[in-house]
């Protein structure tokens, strides 16, 4: 892997941290609280849309459940250890007791309860965060369908003719509904800030559902390992505004380049594409016949060969 | 024959470019150096070792005394040593990806994409199937025969041939450093991209026939281990009389034989996909990759618990004997773990919640899983209870087990995080998942294991490990795996993808630093170990424990010798009671001879099982470079002396009466005449293996 193939489209161009290479490692550990929590911000815990925010509660207050599962074993392992060392002579030693009912009953039930309130919120919120549920809301859905190719994403937005290479752009606050498969191996779509993630498979279409509440730009990427550039696989995500969207469309549609079946065939070349790709225009039914290539199911000649 | 057909006939894919320092010849970059150099490190160690042993002339008694041995303590003492190896290249790994990650944050760092892809493949593919599953297979065959007063295990003959099908695929993953390459498609090799289109090399060959023969080994070490708790049980010794460690060696026996067929049918379905153009799992003509997936963490999830119930009954062993107590809640213990048994079987596709099933359907097994987390709670909650009201002293082991209950509950808590489905989804495949499962299997497997091997080592050698070491090693691994993987968890939260051999948010740079410094803790913890061990073989005159029971513990293998004579014991012991010995020692019975002793009669050493496990990795490497002449050979060699031994009828030998009646009175004799120590000397010199009887009662 040459340098330029790690030019990566999501550089954010903050200043360097020379400062930290040259640290020392107690210097490093120093440093952690004051710059090192900036990093959650690219996760789910610096949600920018319904459903990352409805996660980012989730885990909360899950975390604060476990907190009190943690407690009693955190408190009592140590407790028990030195109150009861052997050097300790005025502690108690009762080698033949090992059982007692009412402690079995405080080993066993609250632990029981806890899961069942966890089962509950789980059962709930796995049916209200269900990736394929459409979200409430009073605009239609922006339609696009997403193509996992090594090691780039494919884009296409059937309502509008166009689509585009590992850019992907939506208006805020418009649902966006997901239709995705792959053209090649299994890789997994995600968000952090937006969403969670999704696998994309050849011959098979899955789906999601996201949305943002602010204009921004968020890193999108594959987490699923499929290949030398995988590490490269990011792709920018950009909410804009209903006016910059159009004029993103517009823009697309200038370039006058269309995605068709050869142009397709040459994106599924094993490649790290760093710049975005737009298309003006967009063989209809490409992602029909994209699912077609391998269905499963459905005998094809040898489809594709990488390479 | 064209040259090009001869030479494919003789060598099949093999050529120059084959060899790492080839390619490093050509291309001297870091990363090919670094290949060369792990390479020549596997010829220069089997070079040195061939030259040691000849040196030395331990040729004879290492084929004569161990390879051919049947005896279920050589061979458990053999699977560690194979683990032990092991996990010296797969730790070493661990830093080096640590390394990269670390330097790779806007910077190409130091090894390839292809390299890196490698590292993480061959590190999960070794830590599971070739240091976990050798290390408690060897724990679990040198105690459970001991622990229920048996001789030996069920068939001592498949036991030999477990070990070297075992070690015929740990030689194939060592041969892959040396010659060719491995897969790069992680230790879970999902298909389509280790299929033949992706990628057409070796590697994921190597990959598919080392976990074949390694999971083969591991079915034969489930039934053996299975039948010989249900069979060869002394008088006495009903299955609630059993140590605890023998009840999560039984658990974890059932879960390899059932756990262990889709894992080895779904390697065979593969490679019958790369070698025969099936399309079981291929995009096209019908395949379906889901099956793979499906089919692999079926095997996958109960093997966490294969990995981890073993660890489970050392710290309920170690917890009571170093509390000098019985164990809290035997019974809930027992029945947590056949519980944890059978639910494993329910959970599997928690592995898989983002593949787009229907909320239904995740909703199920996300409950499922939680519901694991009680048993284990409880589990937990024993081992504290033992504690209480007990006289604990804090040796290594001990040392390790608290550091278990403390960390693992912390891995146990983030597995709760991700069995809910909608957090799955936004840390699934990160670092949070790796730190997750790097959580649980750090502290329940490896220290469980560690610990294993520090409390069981005198009983298996003679005489103690060095204290000291214990400790500095102790400290070691528990501060690196903080540092390690605290940092992975904060990572993950961030959304970086795991398995990336670069990063592109500097964000990332300061706890990827942290990380990197726990690694070479983690590492220093492995040095530290080996030290220990070399510190202690040559003090070993000072601290020998011949009577056998260096901690005053419980269980019925501490009622002999250190080390243990053949046949384990002069006569098969009667028992009465849980823990037996430790009630032996209280009615003052214990070291008592024999009313008479009998002629044993003990299996004779056999070459089958190298030989099988030989050909088997023959057949496997014939395979993986296409040399098909190699392959039958190899077939025809692991079936052969299969065939051979049926014809043979003297495989036994008898010891007399009067050499075992002498060799128990010898012992018998000694520990009339020891000193025993009290408590507070266990660690110091003073400690011949024979213990001061503990007051019964102490009021408080």
């Amino acid at each position: 892997m040459t340098d330029t193939a790690l030019a990566d489209p999501c550089r954010s161009g903050r200043p360097g941290r020379a400062a930290l290479r040259l640290a020392s490692l107690s210097a490093i550990v120093a440093l952690l609280p004051l710059g090192g929590c900036s990093v959650l911000d690219h996760g789910v815990l610096g949600a920018a849309g319904p459903v990352a925010d409805q996660t980012r509660s989730l885990f909360l207050l899950v975390c604060t459940i476990l907190l009190f599962v943690a407690a009693p074993v955190l408190l009592l392992t140590p407790i028990f250890a030195w109150h009861y060392r052997l050097s300790n002579t005025k502690s108690a030693y009762r080698p033949q007791w090992g059982f007692n009912w009412p402690l079995e009953g405080f080993i066993w039930i609250p632990p029981a309860i806890i899961v069942v309130v966890l089962a509950v919120l789980l059962w709930r919120d796995t049916h209200k965060l269900d990736p394929y549920k459409p979200l409430a809301s009073p605009y239609p859905p922006v339609e696009v369908q997403v193509v996992a190719l090594d090691w780039k994403w494919l884009f296409i937005y059937p309502d509008e003719g166009v689509a585009s290479v590992n850019e992907f752009v939506f208006p805020v606050d418009r649902p966006v509904h997901l239709s995705l498969t792959s053209g090649t191996v299994m890789q997994s779509f995600f968000v952090p800030q937006l969403a969670g993630q999704i696998y994309a498979m050849a011959g098979m279409t899955t789906q999601h559902n996201l949305a943002a509440n602010r204009p921004g730009r968020f890193r999108g990427e594959n987490t699923q390992f499929n290949g030398m550039g995988f590490q490269n696989q990011k792709f920018p995500v950009l909410a804009k505004s209903t006016d910059d969207y159009a004029s993103w469309l517009a823009q697309a549609r200038s370039g006058r380049k269309t995605l068709d079946e050869g142009a397709y065939a040459a994106l599924t070349a094993r490649s790290i594409q760093a710049e975005p790709i737009l298309f003006g225009s967009v063989t209809p039914g490409l992602f029909q016949t994209i699912l077609a290539h391998d269905d499963p199911g459905m005998p094809t000649a040898h489809g594709h060969h990488p390479k | 024959m064209s040259d090009d057909g001869l030479w494919f006939f003789l060598f099949g894919r093999l050529n120059a470019h084959a060899f790492p320092f080839v390619r490093a010849w050509e291309n001297p970059n870091l990363s090919e150096l670094i290949g060369a150099f792990a390479g020549a490190l596997v010829v220069v160690g089997a070079v040195v070792l061939v030259a040691l042993l000849t040196w030395k002339q331990w040729w004879r008694p290492l084929f004569l005394d161990w390879v051919t041995s049947l005896d279920h303590k050589k061979i458990g003492i053999m699977y560690i040593v194979i683990a032990g190896v092991m996990l010296s290249r797969a730790l070493v790994e661990a830093v080096l990806m640590r390394a990269q990650q670390s330097l790779a944050v806007d910077a190409p760092g130091i090894v390839t994409p292809e390299h890196f892809a490698q590292l993480f493949s061959t590190h999960g593919t070794i830590m599971i199937f070739f240091m976990a599953m050798p290390f408690l297979t060897g724990l679990i065959n040198y105690v459970v025969p001991l622990q229920i007063g048996a001789r030996d295990v069920a068939f001592p003959l498949l036991n030999s041939i477990s070990l070297m099908l075992t070690a015929g695929g740990a030689g194939l993953v060592m041969i892959s450093l040396a010659v060719g390459e491995f897969s790069t498609g992680g230790w879970s090799g999902y298909p389509p991209y280790t299929g033949k289109v992706f990628q057409p090399g070796v590697g994921p060959d190597y990959w598919i026939w080392a976990i074949t023969l390694s999971s083969l080994g591991t079915t034969f070490s489930g039934l053996n281990f299975a039948a010989t708790i249900y069979k060869k049980r002394c008088p006495g010794m009903h299955l609630t009389r059993m140590p605890l460690f023998c009840w999560t060696a039984l658990c974890t026996s059932i879960l390899m034989i059932f756990a262990m067929p889709p894992l080895t049918l779904a390697t065979t379905l593969l490679a019958l996909d790369r070698y025969l153009d099936f399309h079981f799992f291929t995009n096209d003509l019908g395949g379906n990759m889901m099956n793979y997936v499906n089919l692999f963490w079926l095997f996958g999830h109960p093997e966490v618990y294969i990995l981890i119930l073993p660890a489970f009954g050392v710290y309920s062993e170690v917890i009571s004997a170093f509390s000098s107590k019985e164990l809290y809640g035997y019974k809930s213990l027992a029945a947590a773990t056949m519980v944890i048994g059978v639910l494993s079987f329910t959970v599997w596709l928690h592995h898989f919640f983002t593949m787009g099933q229907s909320a239904d359907v995740n909703a199920f097994f996300g409950v499922a899983t939680m519901t694991i987390a009680i048993p284990t709670g409880v589990k937990i909650y024993d081992w504290i209870w033992t504690m209480f009201r007990g006289e604990v002293r804090f040796t290594a082991p001990m040392l390790f087990s608290l550091a278990f209950i403390v960390t693992f509950v912390l891995g146990g808590l983030s597995g709760i995080l991700l069995a809910i489905p909608p957090i799955d989804f936004v840390v699934h495949n990160t670092v949070f998942l790796v730190a997750h499962f790097h959580n649980v299997l750090i502290p329940g497997l490896l220290y469980g294991m560690i610990a294993g091997y520090m409390y069981w080592f005198p009983k298996a050698f003679g005489f103690r490990l060095s204290e000291i070491w214990g400790r500095i090693s102790f400290g070691f691994w528990v501060s690196g795996f903080y540092l390690a993987f605290m940092p992975l968890y904060v990572l993950g939260l961030g959304g970086m993808a795991r398995r990336s051999q670069a990063l592109f948010e500097p964000d990332y740079r300061p706890w990827l630093f942290v990380a990197i410094v726990g690694a070479f803790l983690l590492l220093a913890g492995l040095v530290t170990l080996f030290v220990q061990l070399w510190v202690s073989v040559r003090d070993r005159e000072a601290n020998r424990v011949p009577v056998g029971d260096p901690w005053d513990a419980r269980s019925l293998e501490w009622s002999v010798s250190a080390p243990p004579p053949e046949y384990n014991f002069a006569t098969i012991p009667q028992v009465d009671r849980l823990d037996p010995f430790y009630w032996l020692k209280e009615r003052k019975e214990a070291y008592k001879p024999a009313d008479h002793y009998q002629a044993i009669v003990m299996p004779k050493n056999s070459w089958v099982g190298p030989l099988v496990g030989l050909a088997g990795a023959v057949c496997a490497f014939g395979l993986v470079w296409h040399i098909w002449w190699l392959t039958i050979l190899g077939f025809i060699g692991v079936w052969a002396p299969v065939v051979a031994r049926s014809f043979v009828r003297d495989v036994h030998r008898t010891i007399s009466a009067s050499e075992v009646e002498a060799t128990d009175r010898r012992w018998l004799d000694l520990a009339r005449t020891t000193r025993p120590v009290p408590r507070e000397l266990e660690t110091e010199p003073a400690n011949l293996g024979l213990a001061r009887p503990f007051p019964t009662q102490v009021p408080s």
